[in-house]
C-alpha cells in the first residue's frame, strides 16, 4: 500500500539527514533536525546581539557628554528604538528558543521536536523579519522612532505620508516574530507533554524543561494580546482607523494595556529558561542535588500564572485609578515569592558544595547575584509611591538592564559555555572564558549600576542631552558600556577558535547528570538509538541511582 | 567512593516496551488544540478591547446610524451555528466509514459557511459607515472581518479535507485532519456567538 496517511507525514516531517551535521553548509539549509535548528537560532541571534550592542554603544557615546553633539536626534531615536527591538525580538527570544530547541528533546529523551517542519519554518522567519527590520534604515524616513513600546500617539505619526514607513514595517516585523513565537510555543508545549521518554514523568523532568514549558505557556496566553494591539495600531497608522486616536474618540491607553499584557509576561518568557539554566549548572558544579526540586519546578508554573496578572504596574502614571494601582502593586509583589524560592533553592544547592569555578559556573553565579539586585529594585518599582517618583527615569532602565543583560545574557553565556562541548564536540578555552566573565561582570555593573543614582536624581530616559549634574554617572555608564562591548571579543575568539580547532570533548565533560550527557558529543542525528527508560529523579548528584535503565550510573560524586 | 559499580536490579516500567513509535495522531491533535487555545486569546483580546472602547468612547455610534439591524444577522447566526451540528454528523459518518455520507454532510457544512460569508458581505455593503468612521466603525469591521477570515480559512480547510477523502483508503487508518478541521469549525462558531452577543445584542 502506498497510501500513507497524509497527516502522518505532516507530523513526522522529512528526515532526509542520516549523518551528523559536520558540514557548515548544513546550517544554511532548511534542516528539520532540532539540533541544527537550535544552532541556527543561536548563531543568527548572536549576530543580531552584536548589532544591537553596537547600537547601545552609539547611544552611550552620545550620552558621555551632556550636550547632544554626536548624533542627529532623529537617528538617536532610531538607535534606542532599534537597540531595544533587536535585543528583545532578535537576541533574547531567538537565542532562548534556540537553546530550548537544542536541549528539550535531548533532555526528555525524544528523537526530535513534535513538529520538525513547523520548527524549521519558525526559525527561518527570524532572519526574514530581522532583515526586514534592518532594511528600514534605508527607507526615506528611516526606522521606527517611538521606542520599543511603540505607544500611540507617537507611533501613529506618519509625517511623510508614505504607506511603507519605518513604523509600519516595525509592526509588521514584530507580527512575523509573533507568528514564529506561536509556532515555537505550540511545538514546545506539545513536545514536552507528548514526546517524553518512558519513565520521564513530569516530576522527573530537568528544571530547564519545566521553565521552557512555563515560558512557552506564557507565550501562548499573552502574545495574542500584543498581536491584537499591533493589528489595531497598524490600521490606525496606515488606513486611519480610530482605535487609539483620541481625536476620533479612540483610547491610546488601551494600547498600553495590550502592550503590557504581553510585554510584562514576556520578561518572564525571557528569564524563566535562564532560571532553568542556573538550575542545571549549580548542581553540576556543586556536586549536590538541586535543593527543593519539586518546589522549584512548581514555582516556575506559579511565576507563569502570576505574571499575566501584573501588567498595570507599567502604567501607574497612565491615569490609572487608585484601586487598580493598589491591586497591581500587590500582585506584582507576589512575584517575589516564587522567584525568592528559586534564589533560596540555588543558594541552598551551592551551600557547602564542592564548587568548581569553571566558566559556566562563574557566569551562573554572576548572573544570580545580579538577578538578586534586579529583584530588589523590582520590588521597589512595584511600590506605587517609588514608581511614580522614578517613572520613566534611568532607574527603570537600570533595573531592566540588570534583568535582561546582567541576568539573561549572562545566563545565556553560562548556557553556551556549559553546552558548547555537547553541541560542537569541542572544548572551549577556559582562560578566555574566565577573561570574558570578568570583563562582562565588571562591564555590566559599571554600565547599569550608575543608572540607578542618575535615575533617582531625576534623569529621564530616551533623551540625547541632559543636565550636566548627571554627567558623572553617565561617564561611568558609558565607560562600562564600552568595556561590556569589548568583553564579547574574547567570547567570539573563544567560540570560533574552539569550534575550528578545540580539543575534542568527551560525552560528559562536566560529569553532569542528564539524558543529554549520556549521548555522544555532538549527539547523533536521531539522539537516542532506543528511547531511554528513565528510572530516577534528576540531579542525582552524590547518589548511586542510575538515571536510566540498563546503563551504569554516569555519576561519581 | 565510586558508586557506579554498585549495581541494583532495575525494573523498567511496563510501558517501556512500547518501543519507538509515539502516538503521531494524538500529538498532532494535541498541538492543534494548543494552537486553538492560543488563537482564542487573540479573539478575547479583541473582545476586551471592544468592551473597553464601547464603555469609554463618548460618541460610540457612527453618524447616521441608530441601531444595527439584528434580524438578518440572526438568520446568519442560526445557519452558522447549526453547521456545527452538520459537521458533527459528517465526522460521525466518517467514524462509521460511510464515506459518501461524510462527503454530503461535509460539503453541506462548507455551503452553510459560504452562506454565512455571503450574508455578511451583503450586510457590509448596506451599512452607512466604513472602517475609518469612528471607533465603532473600526471595531465592527475589525471583529467581523477577522472572524470572517477564520470562516474562510475553515471553508478552505474543509475543501482540502474533502479532496483528501477521494484518495483511496486515506481515512481508513485515521483522520486526525478531519477532526482538527471540525474542531476549528466549532471554535469559529463559538467565537461568533460571543461576537453576535457583543456587537448585535449589546447595543
Amino acid at each position: 500500500m502506498t497510501n500513507v496517511p497524509i497527516d502522518r507525514v505532516d507530523v513526522l516531517g522529512d528526515k532526509p539527514e542520516s549523518e551528523p551535521p559536520n558540514n557548515w553548509r548544513h546550517y544554511f539549509s532548511f534542516s528539520t533536525d532540532h539540533k541544527v535548528i537550535g544552532i541556527q537560532y543561536l548563531v543568527t541571534s548572536f549576530i543580531f546581539f552584536l548589532i544591537g550592542g553596537v547600537f547601545s554603544m552609539v547611544i552611550r557615546a552620545e550620552l558621555i557628554t551632556p550636550e547632544a553633539d554626536f548624533l542627529d536626534r532623529t537617528l538617536y531615536n532610531s538607535m534606542f528604538t532599534m537597540h531595544g527591538t533587536i535585543m528583545i525580538f532578535l537576541w533574547i527570544f531567538p537565542s532562548l528558543v534556540g537553546l530550548s530547541n537544542y536541549l528539550v528533546p535531548l533532555m526528555i529523551g525524544a528523537q526530535d521536536m513534535a513538529f520538525p517542519r513547523l520548527n524549521a519554518v519558525a526559525f527561518w522567519l527570524v532572519p526574514i523579519f530581522g532583515i526586514l527590520l534592518m532594511a528600514t534604515f534605508f527607507l526615506p524616513d528611516g526606522t521606527a522612532q517611538s521606542g520599543w513600546w511603540v505607544y500611540p500617539p507617537v507611533s501613529t505619526q506618519n509625517p511623510s505620508g508614505r504607506l511603507i514607513n519605518g513604523q509600519a514595517v516595525w509592526i509588521l516585523a514584530v507580527a512575523i516574530s509573533g507568528i514564529s513565537s506561536i509556532m515555537g510555543a505550540v511545538n514546545f508545549v506539545t513536545t514536552i507533554v507528548k514526546m517524553r521518554a518512558p519513565g520521564m514523568t513530569f516530576f522527573r523532568m530537568p528544571i530547564f524543561v519545566w521553565t521552557v514549558l512555563s515560558a512557552q505557556l506564557i507565550q501562548l496566553t499573552a502574545l495574542p494580546a500584543l498581536t491584537a494591539g499591533a493589528v489595531m495600531l497598524l490600521f490606525d497608522l496606515t488606513v486611519g482607523t480610530a482605535f487609539f486616536n483620541p481625536d476620533k474618540g479612540g483610547n491610546p491607553i488601551l494600547f498600553q494595556h495590550f502592550f503590557w499584557f504581553y510585554s510584562h509576561p514576556a520578561v518572564y518568557v525571557m528569564v524563566l529558561p535562564i532560571f532553568g539554566v542556573f538550575s542545571e549548572i549549580f548542581p553540576a558544579f556543586s556536586r549536590k542535588p538541586l535543593f527543593g526540586y519539586n518546589v522549584v519546578a512548581v514555582s516556575s508554573m506559579v511565576i507563569a500564572g502570576v505574571s499575566i496578572l501584573v501588567w498595570v504596574h507599567h502604567m501607574y502614571t497612565s491615569g490609572t485609578p487608585g484601586w487598580m494601582r493598589l491591586v497591581f502593586m500587590l500582585s506584582t509583589m507576589c512575584v517575589a515569592v516564587p522567584t525568592g524560592i528559586k534564589i533560596f533553592a540555588w543558594t541552598a544547592t551551592i551551600w557547602r558544595g564542592k564548587l568548581r569555578l569553571d566558566t559556566p559556573m562563574l557566569f551562573a553565579l554572576g548572573g544570580m547575584v545580579m538577578f538578586l539586585f534586579a529583584g530588589i529594585t523590582g520590588i521597589m518599582l512595584a511600590s506605587v509611591p517609588i514608581d511614580i517618583h522614578v517613572n520613566n527615569t534611568y532607574f527603570v532602565v537600570g533595573h531592566f538592564h540588570y534583568v535582561v543583560n546582567s541576568t539573561i545574557t549572562m545566563g545565556m553565556f553560562a548556557a553556551i559555555y556549559f553546552w558548547f562541548p555537547k553541541m560542537t564536540g569541542r572544548m572551549y578555552y577556559e582562560g578566555l572564558g574566565k577573561l570574558h566573565f570578568w570583563l562582562a561582570f565588571l562591564g555590566n555593573n559599571l554600565t547599569f549600576l550608575p543608572m540607578h543614582p542618575a535615575g533617582l536624581q531625576g534623569m529621564v530616559r530616551r533623551i540625547s542631552s541632559y543636565d550636566p549634574e548627571y554627567a558623572f554617572w553617565n561617564v561611568l555608564s558609558s565607560l562600562g558600556a564600552f568595556l561590556l562591548g569589548m568583553s564579547t571579543l574574547p567570547f567570539i575568539l573563544n567560540i570560533v577558535g574552539s569550534w575550528i580547532q578545540g580539543e575534542p570533548a568527551p560525552a560528559n565533560p562536566w560529569r553532569a547528570i542528564g539524558l543529554e550527557w549520556l549521548v555522544s558529543s555532538p549527539p547523533p542525528v536521531e539522539n537516542f538509538e532506543q528511547p531511554p527508560v528513565v528510572v530516577s529523579a534528576p540531579y542525582g548528584y552524590g547518589k548511586s541511582e542510575p538515571l536510566i535503565a540498563g546503563a551504569n550510573s554516569s555519576d561519581s560524586p | 567512593m565510586d558508586s557506579s559499580l554498585t549495581s541494583q536490579p532495575i525494573e523498567p516500567p511496563a510501558h517501556a516496551t512500547a518501543a519507538h513509535t509515539h502516538d503521531v495522531q494524538g500529538t498532532s491533535l494535541f498541538g492543534f488544540i494548543v494552537f486553538l487555545l492560543s488563537e482564542s486569546m487573540i479573539f478575547f483580546s479583541f473582545f476586551a478591547g471592544y468592551i473597553a472602547l464601547k464603555t469609554t468612547t463618548p460618541d460610540w455610534s457612527p453618524p447616521g446610524m441608530e441601531q444595527l439591524e439584528v434580524f438578518s444577522p440572526a438568520i446568519n447566526t442560526i445557519v452558522l451555528v447549526s453547521s456545527s451540528l452538520v459537521i458533527y454528523f459528517a465526522e460521525e459518518a466518517l467514524k462509521r466509514h460511510k464515506l459518501t455520507l461524510f462527503r454530503v454532510f461535509w460539503f453541506l457544512t462548507s455551503a452553510m459557511g459560504a452562506y454565512f460569508l455571503v450574508g455578511q458581505a451583503i450586510e457590509w455593503r448596506s451599512l452607512p459607515f466604513g472602517f475609518t468612521d469612528g471607533v465603532f466603525g473600526g471595531s465592527f469591521y475589525l471583529l467581523t472581518g477577522f472572524h470572517g477570515l477564520h470562516v474562510l480559512t475553515g471553508i478552505l480547510l474543509q475543501f482540502l479535507m474533502l479532496a483528501r477523502s477521494f484518495i483511496p483508503g486515506n481515512y481508513d487508518t485515521g483522520h486526525v485532519g478531519v477532526t482538527e478541521v471540525s474542531l476549528f469549525w466549532h471554535f469559529v462558531d463559538v467565537i461568533w456567538i460571543i461576537l453576535f452577543c457583543l456587537i448585535y445584542l449589546w447595543q
